[in-house]
């Protein structure tokens, strides 16, 4: 019965896994000579990443978009909503929770156009700001991009942290109220620390998930202007299929792959210390 | 016994105090979520008002009502032929991931089979992968093979992206079934195939819904995939489609783009309703986090 899930996982996703951590050190192309005589490198592509101006910025505007977006924007704005919404009046919590929702289950592409739309100049942003003429998708491009993200994902977390909240032993909390601990107190002294666990594990699966985010970012700015929102599966992308570094593109993103099981491990092992 | 109940009690007199306190609070709380609630909405909006203005821009505004725009993109043949697309590729990689899924969970859920931890373990943390590792490798691959440029094909390697989460989701489904009702009907003789059948197939129900359903809402929005595998503009899903028009600048009209991308949407948010029906009715999802 495990026979046919394992020949496919075998063929598309085993394979390619073992293939490209082979691949990454190679100097294959696309096109010409070296797409059918590409030999192993060593760690050619090493030396030239750490060389590469590109990637250098490209890490960073990742390490800036997961931190911004991911990390602290869909973590903390989706815990205040969770907060929010225990206290809100049926209606609002009712159509406020859904529209989180449904932001959330729009297809990713469809996100990308009406954030597109919204940061245009003419668009409804810059109407808001008194500024018809500005495009903000060009003046900060990462910031655009980074809240569109939160936007889209910040339903996740709002939904783990309702869901952590809703198991939360109610004689605690109503011991601190009654016993007089101020609203900021009690979030935490008494909310936090028995949240932790559901904190940590939003925190790994947000990451991961952002680390690899490709379409959004894609379609609203195909990693422009210039390179200021070229992150690093965007890089990936364009050396690989646009440049036709092959080789180098999968070293690329290897790193990433290296990138998510440091952070897995960092958040796991928090999370057993805690416990 | 409540805060509220503790209070009536011990203060009689201080009643209105903490409740005003409260309510204060409660006020504030309801205020900010409004706020938030405008800050998702207006970007929706904006597809919802322009989809059905006769003359919109990049801007919200109220609308000067029309179906023009309806019936022009609904008559474009582009329209048909990216939905068509989208309908092949998204079902039939939620028909593999689910099918494969169910049976694969099944021994992973109820027999003993060695290496099962780590196997577990390996398919955590491959649903973590990035799809920007694979996709080299497997472009490779479907050069080789001839496979590029398939909606099956092309469906076939979503399905196996999908499939480790799938069969995650599914293990945890099968496990919340009681391992008596199996036990009783292999006491009255029921063969192996027969059990799973009739015994453990309708329990189910919600959880093979459940995985296909998410299966097929990631399927629909799927992007970079059929973006490297497929290039025949007759194929292209709805995904694919947006993005060319999105591309198009001024060559395309802010009404028709808008009534495409909502109606390539409405399928997915009615699934979704669907899917939250079954988590909240047949299925503890607390249980199954916790693995």
């Amino acid at each position: 019965m495990l026979a046919p899930a394992l020949a496919l996982l075998g063929m598309l996703f085993i394979f390619p896994v073992l293939y490209s951590t082979y691949l990454g050190f190679t100097n294959l192309e696309l096109v010409g000579s070296r797409s059918h005589d590409y030999s192993f490198t060593g760690l050619e592509n090493v030396t030239r990443m750490l060389g590469d101006y590109v990637f250098i910025k490209s890490t960073w505007l990742t390490a800036v978009f997961v931190l911004g977006s991911a990390i602290i924007g869909q973590s903390v704005l989706g815990m205040a909503l969770a907060m929010l919404l225990r206290k809100a009046v049926l209606p609002i919590r009712a159509v406020v929770g859904s529209v989180v929702i449904i932001a959330w289950v729009l297809p990713e592409i469809t996100v990308a156009l009406v954030w597109y739309a919204f940061s245009q100049a003419g668009g409804t942003l810059s109407l808001l700001l008194r500024h018809p003429d500005s495009n903000y998708l060009v003046l900060v491009p990462m910031l655009i991009v980074s809240v569109a993200n939160l936007w889209r994902n910040v339903a996740f977390s709002m939904l783990v942290f309702s869901a952590g909240l809703r198991n939360l032993p109610t004689e605690v909390l109503e011991a601190a109220e009654v016993e007089g601990a101020s609203a900021w107190r009690r979030y935490w002294l008494v909310i936090v620390p028995l949240l932790k666990p559901t904190i940590v594990t939003n925190l790994l699966l947000v990451t991961i998930l952002n680390l690899s985010e490709f379409t959004l970012i894609y379609a609203m700015t195909q990693g422009g202007p210039g390179t200021d929102t070229m992150t690093l599966p965007l890089y990936v992308y364009q050396e690989a299929f646009v440049f036709n570094q092959l080789g180098y593109g999968t070293a690329i993103s290897l790193v990433l792959v290296v990138f998510g099981a440091v952070f897995s491990l960092l958040f796991v092992r928090a999370a057993r210390t805690q416990v | 016994m409540s805060v509220a109940e503790v209070r009536l009690k011990a203060q009689p007199g201080l009643i209105a105090v903490p409740y005003r306190r409260v309510s204060a609070a409660t006020l504030a709380a309801n205020v900010v979520l409004v706020l938030l609630g405008c800050f998702f909405l207006i970007p929706m909006l904006w597809m919802l008002f322009a989809s059905i203005d006769s003359n919109p821009d990049w801007a919200i505004k109220l609308p000067s009502p029309t179906l023009a725009n309806f019936r022009e993109v609904l008559a474009r043949p582009e329209t048909v032929i990216a939905f068509r697309s989208s309908l092949i590729l998204a079902g039939t990689t939620t028909v593999v991931t689910t099918v494969l899924a169910m049976l694969a969970a099944y021994p992973l859920s109820r027999m003993h089979i060695p290496l099962k931890r780590p196997f577990m373990l390996g398919i955590l943390f491959a649903a973590g992968l990035p799809v920007s590792m694979l996709i080299v490798p497997v472009y490779q691959l479907y050069v080789t093979l001839g496979w590029l440029d398939s909606l099956y094909t092309t469906a076939l390697f979503l399905a196996a992206t999908s499939l480790p989460f799938a069969i995650w989701l599914m293990k945890n489904f099968i496990d919340a079934v009681p391992i008596e009702l199996e036990q009783a009907a292999a006491i009255d003789g029921a063969s192996t195939p027969r059990i799973v059948r009739q015994v453990v197939l309708p329990l189910v129900v919600p959880g093979l819904a459940v995985t296909a359903i998410y299966t097929f809402i990631n399927a629909w929005g799927a992007f970079v995939v059929p973006f490297v595998l497929m290039y025949s503009p007759e194929d292209q899903p709805g995904p694919i489609e947006i993005y060319n028009f999105m591309g198009s600048h001024g060559l395309f009209k802010f009404g028709d783009l808008a009534v495409f991308s909502l109606l390539f949407s409405i399928p997915v948010i009615v699934l979704y309703l669907v899917m939250s029906r079954y988590f909240s009715g047949a299925f503890n999802f607390g249980g199954a986090v916790r693995g």
